[in-house]
């Protein structure tokens, strides 16, 4: 394997990978998209609503960059303000009170930085998804598919199953950034990508992610075949756990403690 | 009391910095350029005053500063004061970062956990120090949180945390961005027991701790002039290329935006939080 993990960033960040409407489209029967947070507006950059997965209706949440210049600038380059969060959020509350399973697709550089999105409290409308995410009591599965950008990748990723591409990168700042603040220089981004262990082998390593889903046909029919059969099974199996919301604080808990001293 | 005596801080009044400088000495008394006021003021007036200038400007302070200010004298008990962290990446760089900050603050780690009584009040408490890389967030501070909540929620006490970051601790990458659904999960545990958690905003309080458990408390209060916000102004300059509104992310406009309980000077915070603990303590 020749490639680095910044040639991986980079695959992660090309636009023609499935975005977040592909998978809903094509793993999914009959999406009815629900928009808006109730609170503020709707926001582009997270859709979701209510589909079938062979039959069983689910809650779907998936953040969309877009692929065209056009479609990119409306979905914010798939940036959320924090009244996509709240939309998700919602969805998720309303996914619970119906019994209803709930699948995220995480594809985001980061959380929209802006001054209004400051002002509309991001840092809350984050740690609010965290928190009730991680007492939701129906079964939920997060897959990475492009680029895990930090906390506003994280508000859609506390989940009972965490899967990735195998090109997807997940990560706490980009390299870019991380570069530029540790060595003031952007263009190390490439060592900086390396040592911030971001590749789906990374995150399996270090017992963030549970699974690696192969490229293989990505973006054809079989590899949606493939995914739609490996999230049927796995609710099954999700179904069968007495304590779900047990099981997810112990498998968020234990990150990290395989490293502390003392 | 009108005031407490401060023991000297094991470092400067430094500004912004990651690392914690050694302490300059001078022939005459040392002073501090307040920067809201410009004006020189002498260090020992500034510890007697809880590190706060006359004009009102609250200089940074470090974590036992803190704990000598709200907590009755001999009551704090520390918890997990050994626990330290690993490198969890092997990221360049980040063991001799580690020893060199715990040399010159003569911390362990960037979060100080414990229970105390404030005025009679028990409670379990956190104090995060800005000397301590910033208080950034790796699996040590996620931990250490996490416990305290646990611990709190089996003996049904009250939390106080007072934060202070930078956000997350780059160097352990995914493993500090894991923390942050680490001390949610614990945070939500505690809040669905019933009890309560007040936090206290200081400057800065920034990034993936604003978005986890700095802003997950019952009652949010902030030091005035406190930044608190998710993403950093700088950064925010940048990617925008617009001039950012006077006050932004400052404690009194995130309070005018809705975001924030109140704003309470230090001089003040004993106070208030021993009546808040009070108040969902049977009120006595
Ligand atoms: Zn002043």
């Amino acid at each position: 394997m020749s490639q680095t993990p910044y040639s991986i960033v980079k695959k992660a960040r090309d636009n023609t990978r499935p975005t977040g409407l592909d998978y809903i489209h094509n793993l999914f029967q009959g999406f009815v998209e629900l928009h808006g947070d109730r609170r503020f507006g709707d926001d582009a950059a997270i859709v979701g609503g209510i589909a079938r997965l062979e039959g069983l209706p689910v809650t779907v949440i998936a953040i969309e960059k877009g692929r065209t210049a056009k479609e990119r600038s409306f979905r914010n380059f798939g940036a959320p303000n924090p009244e996509g969060y709240r939309k998700a959020l919602r969805l998720m509350k309303q996914a619970e009170k119906f019994g209803r399973p709930v699948i995220c697709f995480i594809d985001t550089s980061g959380a929209c930085c802006g001054v209004e999105a400051e002002e509309r409290g991001q840092g809350l409308a984050i740690a609010e998804n965290l928190m009730e995410m991680t007492t939701l009591c129906v079964p939920v599965i997060s897959v990475l598919i492009g680029e895990g950008g930090s906390g506003g990748a994280l508000a859609l990723g506390v989940a009972d199953r965490v899967w990735m591409l195998e090109n997807a990168v997940y990560s706490v700042i980009s390299p870019e950034g991380c570069a530029s603040i540790l060595w003031k220089d952007a263009a190390k981004a490439e060592t900086a990508a390396a040592s911030l262990k971001l590749t789906a082998q990374d995150a399996k390593d270090l017992g963030v992610i549970d699974e690696i889903l192969s490229e293989e046909n990505l973006g054809k029919q079989p590899f949606y075949q493939g995914l739609r059969s490996r999230l049927s099974r796995t609710l099954t199996e999700l179904a069968g756990d007495e304590d779900l919301v047990g099981s997810r604080y112990a498998r968020f808990r234990r990150m990290g403690a395989q490293f502390l001293q003392g | 009391m009108a005031f407490i005596n401060f023991i000297k801080p094991k470092n400067q009044l430094e500004e912004g910095g990651r690392t914690a400088a050694p302490v300059q000495e001078d022939a005459g008394e040392p002073e501090k350029t307040c920067p809201n006021c410009r004006k020189a003021i002498p260090l020992s007036r500034l510890w007697a005053n809880h590190l706060v200038c006359p004009c009102g400007c609250h200089f940074r302070m470090n974590a036992r500063q803190r704990l000598a200010m709200v907590t009755d004298p001999g009551s704090f008990r520390e918890l997990y004061a050994d626990l330290t962290a690993g490198n969890p990446l092997d990221f360049p760089g980040y063991g001799e970062k580690l020893a060199t900050v715990r040399n010159a603050s003569g911390e362990k780690e960037g979060v100080i956990c414990g229970t105390a009584a404030i005025d009679g009040q028990k409670c379990c408490l956190f104090v995060m120090d800005p000397y301590f890389m910033m208080g950034s967030m790796g699996s040590v501070v996620g931990e250490k949180i996490t416990r305290l909540f646990e611990y709190a929620v089996e003996r049904r006490l009250s939390v106080v945390g007072f934060t202070v970051s930078g956000g997350a601790r780059m160097q352990e990458g995914l493993v500090s961005l894991m923390q942050m659904a680490k001390t949610s999960a614990a945070v939500k545990r505690h809040s669905d027991a019933g009890l309560l958690y007040v936090a206290v905003l200081t400057d800065p309080t920034t990034g993936g701790v604003t978005a986890s458990f700095a802003m997950e408390a019952d009652i949010l209060l902030a030091e005035p002039g406190a930044t608190i916000g998710f993403a950093g102004a700088r950064v925010i300059e940048q990617t925008t290329r617009k001039s950012l509104p006077k006050g932004f992310q400052t404690a009194e406009s995130v309070l005018q935006h809705g975001f924030l309980d109140s704003i309470v000077p230090r001089s003040g915070q004993k106070q208030m939080l021993s009546e808040l603990l009070r108040l969902h303590n049977g009120g006595v």
